[in-house]
């Protein structure tokens, strides 16, 4: 449990062995028992409603509540849609054909999945993008950014698996690709691939194994979820200026402030979702997965879904197959070293002239990298991938460590709370700016 | 060292502007529509748009034209073209009634069992049996079409890149061959069709090869525009009730979406 520091006020003698019952301040009685055994309201109580949180948050910090919100959407729809689904090669496509038409608002929920997997990687590349922006990876949150890196990767593999279960043309070329890029590791690669298989094809083992995994990722997704969000709490967020809050001033109580504003991002978000689903829910997909898989046709161009394509377009980028593996293993495991890679102390972009702009051009490169990823494996596009990759990962291993020897940051504010009063026009701190108390226990 | 470095600010602030502006604009939808739709190839077809009722946000089936539609679809492709994904119960979606779908599907044999005796038989359709299938097997129907498989139609809407407007440019668009190309044996010169042989024969050929019972002068052109509605809504059923949930959504987020905002506004008062 994310136990905050008030929370051993109750243990007299830190040394003494001797358990007690939490001293609950719950009022209810049935809650109170509840919480003196098994103090989870005190702990909501402390992590989500006292909790300090800093006052200066942009809407850049609503993606976290976002990804939580999504995850929960995929599993509610994913378990259901897991009643009516068939894993087996035979069944499998005419299967989601019938949730799409015979189950009560199968279309819906199968939707709702499908473009739920888009919006997830579109969240979750924001809430990546907002931590790069503002050093939210540095110092002391390190784990938190590698615990959010492991999430990355496992809902990477999760959608991956995901995409084959309809068994249309795209799942059975995606995978029998994807599975394939592992025969590029040096004497055990065909081995390797015999074993993911179950077999020496992309077949029904393949798709049985891919739907129990499918099925099991999303739970591990939410223990690493849970990890990145107790070591939130331990450290405490991030926030736009970069700098850490000093006093009570600069600090908001989580609930009201930050419930109602993630909660006014969280409408937001469904009708962005919404759009998608209703009225546009194939745009993303590709149509030959409305074609049922055949493996003696392959398609003309084989492209992934498009959130994995700045990452395809690395692996075709080097005309060496295991070389392409190579760089784009490499392109995600350098995100686990990004902390100490980045040599500057200063954590905002806002804060970093020169950082700044090679950073927005990362994030272009990296839009490129994603249009590439889905032209033809041919001049000029491999050219362009090329480049791609090399600021790529230039940007990593030569700009972030050596640029702050050369780079002067601008001032940092004196702290969070005159920052944001300052640019509110100034003037003296008005009285209970800090907090606003909480009403309820 | 700092001072050079500081005054190429205001260029990387040029470039980095430059470089969102262009390619971002230019060239993300693209990227996020797929991946494939840009890699077609170099021979870039243009699909004409037709004009359909179900277009647009808030386009619905129009009833007569899917009906008409199927009646192209049973009299004319079901020789050869599948749609397993349909039973003939779907047809309501269509505007038909219950006594019309097992008048309908009476006409159709389909094979049933085993009987008490262990034999396979024959029995008229029901409302709840799939779609009859014009063979037994793909191999079947490869041997009856010169080695091509005629594909199943059920979603073959979404299954195409341009949907509707392709089927309807496919079924229209035969014509000889330009000079200076030779079309194989037993293939068909389709202006739409990607690569332009497409082994299906010309199906929709003259005008009136379906009779209209509603009057409907059976052009070419109308016969498609008729086909290619039924078989969208049989590839997505569901478009209208989608829609109309879809608007209501909004609206209802919308609305809560505004309250959300103001109780925002008015907790925040206090910090501001």
């Amino acid at each position: 449990m994310a136990a905050g520091p008030h929370d051993q006020h109750e243990l007299s003698d830190p040394d003494s062995d001797v358990r007690h019952m939490h001293d609950s301040k719950v009022q209810n009685p049935v809650l109170r028992w509840i919480d003196q055994r098994m103090p989870v309201i005190s702990m909501i109580q402390l992590e989500y409603g006292s909790f300090p949180t800093p006052r200066n948050f942009n809407y850049f910090w609503n993606f976290g509540a976002l990804a939580m919100v999504t995850l929960v959407i995929m599993i509610a729809t994913g378990v259901v849609l897991s009643m009516q689904y068939a894993a087996n090669t035979h069944l499998a496509f005419d299967s989601v054909e019938r949730i799409m038409r015979d189950v009560n608002y199968g279309w819906l929920l199968r939707y709702a999945h499908a473009n739920g997997a888009s919006m997830f990687f579109i969240v979750v590349y924001i809430h990546m993008w907002r931590s790069l922006y503002y050093g939210s990876y540095k110092s002391p949150r390190e784990l938190l950014w590698m615990l959010g890196v492991v999430l990355f990767i496992l809902m990477m593999a999760t959608a991956f698996m995901g995409y084959v279960l309809p068994w249309g043309q795209m799942s059975f070329w995606g995978a029998t690709v994807i599975t394939n890029l592992f025969s590029a590791l040096p004497v055990v690669g065909e081995h390797i691939v015999t074993w993911l298989w179950g077999g020496f094809s992309v077949d029904n083992p393949t798709l049985n194994r891919f739907f129990s995994l499918h099925f099991l990722l999303p739970f591990v997704i939410v223990g690493v979820t849970f990890l990145h969000v107790v070591a939130l709490h331990i450290t405490g967020s991030n926030n736009p200026l970069g700098i850490e809050p000093k006093t009570k001033k600069d600090t908001i109580p989580f609930h009201p402030y930050y419930t109602i504003k993630d909660s006014f991002g969280i409408v937001v978000y469904l009708v962005v979702f919404a759009i998608l689903v209703f009225f546009m829910p194939n745009y993303l997909g590709h149509p030959d997965n409305y074609i049922p898989a055949n493996p003696l046709v392959t398609p003309a161009h084989i492209v992934p879904e498009w959130y994995f394509l700045p990452f395809y377009a690395i692996l075709r980028a080097v005309p060496n197959k295991l070389g392409g593996v190579v760089l784009m293993g490499g392109a995600l495991l350098i995100l686990f070293v990004l902390p100490w890679l980045d040599s500057s102390p200063v954590r905002s972009m806002r804060f970093r002239p020169i950082a700044k702009w090679l950073f927005l051009v990362w994030t272009v490169n990296f839009g490129v990298l994603m249009w590439v990823g889905g032209k033809p494996a041919e001049q000029p596009y491999i050219l362009i991938a090329q480049i791609c990759t090399a600021y790529y990962f230039a940007y990593f291993l030569v700009i972030l460590p050596f640029l702050a020897k050369f780079e002067r940051p601008l001032p940092l504010p004196e702290s969070i709370a005159r920052a944001v009063l300052t640019r509110k026009g100034g003037g003296p701190l008005p009285a209970g700016a800090t907090a606003k108390p909480m009403e309820k226990a | 060292m700092r001072r050079p470095l500081l005054m190429l600010v205001p260029t990387l602030k040029a470039a980095a502007l430059a470089a969102v502006l262009a390619p971002v604009l230019a060239l993300a939808p693209a990227a996020l529509g797929s991946g494939a739709r840009a890699a077609e190839g170099h021979d870039v077809i243009h699909i004409p748009d037709t004009r359909f009722s179900f277009d647009g946000i808030f386009g619905t089936f129009d009833r007569a034209s899917a009906q008409r539609g199927f009646q192209v679809y049973k009299e004319v492709c079901s020789a050869c073209h599948s749609m397993r994904q349909l039973s003939y119960r779907h047809l309501t979606g269509i505007g038909l009634n219950p006594a019309q779908i097992a008048a309908l599907a009476s006409q159709f044999q389909v094979q049933d069992g085993p009987n008490d005796n262990g034999e396979m038989f024959e029995r008229p359709a029901r409302p709840s049996d799939h779609f009859r299938r014009p063979f037994a097997n793909d191999a079947a129907a490869r041997a009856a079409n010169n080695g091509a498989l005629p594909p199943d139609l059920s979603v073959m809407v979404k299954a195409r890149e341009g949907g509707a407007d392709y089927l309807h440019a496919l079924l229209v668009g035969y014509e000889e061959p330009p000079p200076g190309i030779t079309v194989m044996e037993g293939m068909h010169y389709n202006k739409y069709f990607p690569g332009h042989q497409i082994a299906m024969a010309p199906p929709l050929n003259t005008e009136g090869q379906v009779t209209y019972a509603d009057g409907t002068k059976a052009t070419v052109d109308q016969m498609a525009t008729d086909v290619a509605t039924f078989l969208a809504w049989a590839a997505e059923p569901e478009l209208e009730q989608r829609r109309a949930m879809g608007v209501r959504m909004i609206i209802f987020l919308t609305i809560l979406g505004g309250l959300a905002y103001a109780v925002k506004r008015k907790v925040w008062a206090d910090l501001h």
